[in-house]
């Protein structure tokens, strides 16, 4: 690790970048802070000299926040990167993450909580990140994978374990192709699912790559986690990195072979504990399943109707079951031609396993 | 009678649970009701503006939905979306209706 690290601003507004450089000198790591008024500048600059984090406003003349991003990502992708913008849109939040920035702070939270964004950039100036994916904040690479063909998009995901290289190809939401280590599609994506960490980025998509993988990734998934549970060794100690990497494989098929789209778990009294699977919207789901509690207790209260069993909704795109048990509520999602008659029963069946 | 009521005090009505339907517009106002004239209408608007409250945080959590249904221990509570508005069904039932009532979780 270097003895300080470099961090590059990137801000349109002079007075702000001031401001920043000042809150951010008080960083116990003492990195050295370079400020840039222009995407151009910054990229030529990254070009140039070895970063560890860039600090991206959003709004800004000819080039946008969006657009450095994007190729910072491309170009740079072991640099961190965070956004800090006066732009409260969920959408830009949203967009921004999609290309694998670290961290989305508001001026606002800053001016308000200087020292909590001096943690944060502190915490991601020290991380090795020697677990994980990065590339999406705190996403398995199965999380990437899956939100790639739940979202039926088209690319071509590039992931780096130190030396080793693996690429997958994704077209319309389906998985065509994998390379890794030497090997090619089912052979490769098994390869690259035992994979506990490394960094990804999103290349174009290769529409004429040659389809290699007629397999579904959930019936990939499914015997991927087969193996590794067969692998698994009983006597031997796991490690906690072990551990979590079997138990999100071991998650994802439960999910796949029951059918369901996604489930959210989030507890009822501490709102930060989510735990989801096969969505991209896991806070404001999560957000939403509290408040359906909240609601529910309400009326039952004033309703005298007793206890909340269960509610379920539906949709165009799909059926919906929140389940509360426990200290924890579950949204389960399930296809709109899903039996509706079947769903309290499957969910309960899948919940039942979700935490065991 | 004085001898009755000075050992048996009354006692205060118990709520019956609501039954029937209700039309509401996206401001919350009761457009047709089927509920009885006697049960409490401030009982009726918080159970309006609760459904209303959902739909519209299903909508901002990205989960549009076209209709839900509660299910308490006692009570179900059905809407459907009706441009902003809803149609909303109370079904008391005290005992299971089917063979594949839930159980009580």
């Amino acid at each position: 690790m270097e003895s300080h690290h470099k961090i590059l601003i990137l801000d349109d507004e002079a007075a702000w970048l001031e401001v920043n450089r000042e809150i951010l000198s008080q960083l116990p790591s003492k990195p050295e802070i370079r400020t840039v008024n222009t995407g151009t500048r910054a990229v030529a600059l990254l070009d140039a000299e070895p970063f560890r984090l860039l600090i991206c406003d959003l709004k800004m003349p000819k080039m946008d926040g969006l657009q450095v991003l994007s190729i910072v990502r491309r170009r740079f992708p072991e640099l961190r990167t965070v956004v800090l913008t006066a732009l409260e849109d969920e959408e830009f939040r949203s967009r921004a993450y999609a290309l694998g920035v670290d961290l989305f702070w508001l001026k606002t939270d800053i001016q308000q909580n200087p020292q909590m964004f001096l943690d944060c950039v502190e915490s991601l100036l020290g991380r090795d990140m020697e677990t994980g994916f990065r590339g999406i904040q705190s996403k398995s690479l199965m999380d990437i994978i899956q939100m790639e063909c739940l979202s039926r998009s088209s690319a071509v995901l590039r992931i780096t374990r130190g030396p080793l290289v693996a690429r997958l190809w994704i077209q319309e939401g389906e998985l065509i192709d994998a390379e890794a280590e030497g090997a090619r599609g089912e052979a490769a994506f098994r390869r690259i699912l035992a994979w506990k960490s490394g960094t990804f980025e999103n290349l174009s998509a290769e529409p004429k790559r040659e389809r290699t993988i007629f397999k579904s990734v959930n019936a990939l998934l499914l015997e991927s986690a087969q193996n590794i549970d067969e692998a698994a060794n009983p006597t031997g100690p796991e490690s906690v990195e072990e551990a979590d990497h079997r138990k999100t494989i071991w998650k994802l098929a439960l999910v796949a072979r029951e059918g369901a789209e996604f489930v959210v778990a989030s507890s009822t009294e501490r709102q930060n504990e989510v735990d989801a699977w096969g969505t991209q919207c896991a806070g404001q789901l999560a957000a939403w399943t509290r408040r359906v509690a909240e609601v529910a207790k309400r009326l039952s209260d004033r309703l005298e109707a007793g206890p909340l069993l269960y509610v379920v909704g539906d949709s165009v795109e799909r059926q919906v079951l929140l389940l509360p048990r426990d200290e924890k509520s579950y949204l389960v999602a399930w296809p709109p031609d899903a039996p509706a008659d079947q769903l309290f029963e499957k969910t309960k069946k899948l919940v039942a396993s979700w935490d065991s | 009678m004085g001898f009755l009521t000075r050992f048996f005090k009354s006692h205060a009505a118990v709520q019956q649970l609501p039954a029937g339907s209700l039309t509401v517009n996206r401001d919350g106002r009761v457009v047709t009701s089927t509920i009885a004239s006697g049960y409490p209408q401030g009982l009726l608007r918080d159970i309006v503006r609760d459904v209303l409250l959902l739909f519209r945080q299903a909508r901002e959590a990205q989960m549009p939905l076209a209709e839900f249904s509660i299910h308490f221990a006692s009570l179900r509570i059905t809407a459907r979306e009706m441009r902003g508005g809803a149609v909303i069904f109370l079904s008391p039932h005290t005992v299971p209706t089917t063979p594949s009532q839930p159980d009580r979780l």
